[in-house]
């Protein structure tokens, strides 16, 4: 059913997302933590930067990204300098693309399930003489349990399924940038539309397996209120 | 051995204004309306909210003046907080060792067992927060509190979010607390109740203010301050069981001042409990009767009288230096002419014995 060429871009698509989403939760924890703890006023401005991918068209992020990795970009010419390889066109490019792209998809559940904490629980451990990174990884953590399951979910799906920032920024190199998202729009192109359904129908039902687990885990997980926090 | 406290805040059109001293002993109760600033006091004392303007110091350590600041976490605090706030992710038994872990004293599985047996939780332990009962709740927060050995404990209104019911079943623990423990409680409350149950010192706040401070005994009857004033306003006093009545079931507490008669109860001559006599129940005469159903007729004299209302007075007594109330209409005060250092009789009508 799937051609050789098809098998490597599900397994490139996969990799890039597995890498993403790590990437997005080392990163993207204490970004959250400190979006949702902070009380400094301008903090509304690192709020909107965060959700700014949710509402530019990939291709405009795709575009400046491209204009910053390329040799004559700002990131590109100083690696150039220490004899790098520019970073468009190869699969670290897109892994940078893809961090930048499903941001908001990690970071904002997350912050949310910080928040939904409150003071309460952070604050008990702290008269029972926890410091406050102890805080973070003994009340915190499990208990944004269900907050950081949602943004792992979310941003591993959106980022099988981005499209435009991949186009502009990783081009179409079978084998190396070439994702399941541009491999169905070139199957398409060619009118091989067995081979694009395959595809489709394989990241469709791939989406709707991770948002039922979603769904079904955040229902078991919920903890009840009431139990006093 | 004092605790030294001192606050200054002006946050929000809020003044807090608090300084005073408190025994290293017993529980202090910090007493006054809801929204006088209690909480953030308390708060204040446990290094979770922060005073640029502040000073405390627990016996011989120093926890904040203008140079240096202990973090709460630092301080060897037990906080309880008005809603139970177990972890929910943990169960019964690592909720109380959560803090034995991170506590360094090498006592503390002796404690942590002491306080599980005292609080009644040991058949508790393996369960998780959201299968108990709110009464269960608080007392495994106090268990765990308790399981670090702090050197002060904190109790924010810990029976506010309890109902009637489960307060009644609660009380008995607290008692048991005030008895066995040997560490200094600050107790947050606005109920006259249980400031009268526990409380053996009194730290008085209104708007942010403390108004005064002083003994139970002496706060609740002193007249310049509103406790006394309260519908509710009592005298509180300790007693000595001295014997008991089988035929007619009554048990005789003896204090300073004379003889009481309550129901009886199941109590150990030479127990002490308190007893709580509410000024609306403590009627004056100036002859001792004896043509009376009133079984409780004390020996005293008038220490000073305020009018209340155009109808109203309230009487400090003193039987034998321990002080009484006695809330009785203007018009009677006039005829016995009541003035101070007048001999009379107190009768006392009901009496509630405490604990």
């Amino acid at each position: 059913m799937f051609t050789e060429a098809d098998l490597t871009a599900l397994f490139i698509t996969l990799k890039l997302a597995v890498i993403t989403t790590v990437i997005l939760l080392l990163i993207g924890t204490p970004v959250a933590w400190w979006l949702a703890r902070s009380r400094w006023r301008f903090k509304f401005i690192f709020e909107a930067i965060v959700a700014l991918p949710l509402v530019l068209p990939p291709t405009v992020l795709g575009f400046y990204l491209l204009i910053t990795l390329g040799p004559d970009g700002p990131v590109g010419s100083v690696m150039a300098f220490f004899g790098a390889q520019p970073l468009a066109f190869t699969f670290t490019g897109l892994v940078i693309g893809s961090v930048i792209y499903s941001m908001p998809f990690v970071i904002q559940p997350l912050q949310n399930a910080f928040m939904a904490i409150g003071q309460r629980p952070l604050d008990v451990a702290a008269t029972l003489g926890a410091s406050p990174l102890d805080r973070f990884f003994s009340i915190a953590i499990p208990l944004a349990r269900p907050g950081f399951f949602t943004a792992a979910v979310l941003g591993f799906a959106h980022t099988i399924g981005e499209f435009g920032v991949v186009l502009m920024i990783g081009g179409n190199i079978p084998g190396e940038t070439q994702v399941v998202s541009i491999a169905i729009y070139d199957h398409v192109e060619s009118l091989d539309y067995a081979n694009a359904h395959g595809l489709s129908a394989t990241l469709m039902l791939l989406a709707f397996v991770l948002l039922i687990a979603v769904y079904a885990f955040n229902r078991k997980l919920g903890y009840k209120k009431g139990c006093g926090l | 051995m004092t605790i030294k406290v001192r606050f200054y805040r002006v946050k929000e059109n809020f003044t807090l204004d608090a300084n005073f001293s408190m025994p290293s002993k017993g529980i202090t109760a910090i007493f006054g309306p809801s929204g006088c600033g209690k909480t953030t006091l308390l708060r204040m004392v446990a290094g979770l909210d922060d005073c640029a303007n502040g000073y405390i110091k627990v016996a011989d350590s120093l926890w904040q003046d203008q140079h240096s600041f202990v973090p709460a976490h630092q301080r060897s605090i037990g906080y309880i907080f008005q809603e139970p706030s177990l972890f929910p992710h943990l169960n019964v038994q690592q909720n109380i060792n959560y803090g034995v872990k991170r506590s360094c004293a090498a006592s503390q599985k002796k404690s942590a067992d002491n306080v599980v047996e005292l609080l009644g939780i040991a058949h508790l332990l393996q369960r998780m927060p959201d299968k108990l009962s709110g009464g269960e709740k608080q007392r495994v927060a106090i268990a765990r509190a308790l399981a670090v050995n702090p050197c002060l404990l904190l109790m924010d209104e810990p029976l506010a979010a309890l109902d009637q019911k489960r307060k009644d079943e609660f009380m008995p623990y607290l008692e048991a607390l005030h008895a066995e423990l040997d560490i200094p409680v600050i107790y947050v409350s606005h109920s006259s109740m249980e400031v009268s149950r526990l409380a053996d010192h009194l730290v008085l706040m209104d708007a942010g203010h403390v108004i005064a401070t002083g003994d139970i005994h002496t706060m609740m009857t002193r007249l310049d301050l509103p406790v006394a004033h309260d519908a509710d306003a009592a005298a509180i006093i300790e007693a000595q069981v001295s014997g008991h009545d089988e035929q007619y079931h009554l048990t005789h507490m003896e204090f300073a001042g004379g003889t009481i008669n309550v129901t009886q109860k199941a109590l150990q001559v030479g127990d002490t409990a308190r007893l709580r006599l509410a000024a609306r129940d403590v009627s004056l005469t100036l002859e001792r009767q004896s043509d009376t159903s009133i079984l409780n007729i004390i020996p005293v004299t008038v220490d000073d009288i305020i009018d209340e209302s155009a109808s109203q007075v309230m009487v400090r007594l003193s039987a034998n230096g321990v002080p009484m109330l006695s809330r009785i209409t203007r018009k009677s005060a006039s005829e016995l002419k009541l003035k101070k250092g007048k001999h009379a009789y107190a009768q006392v009508k009901s009496v509630a014995l405490l604990a």
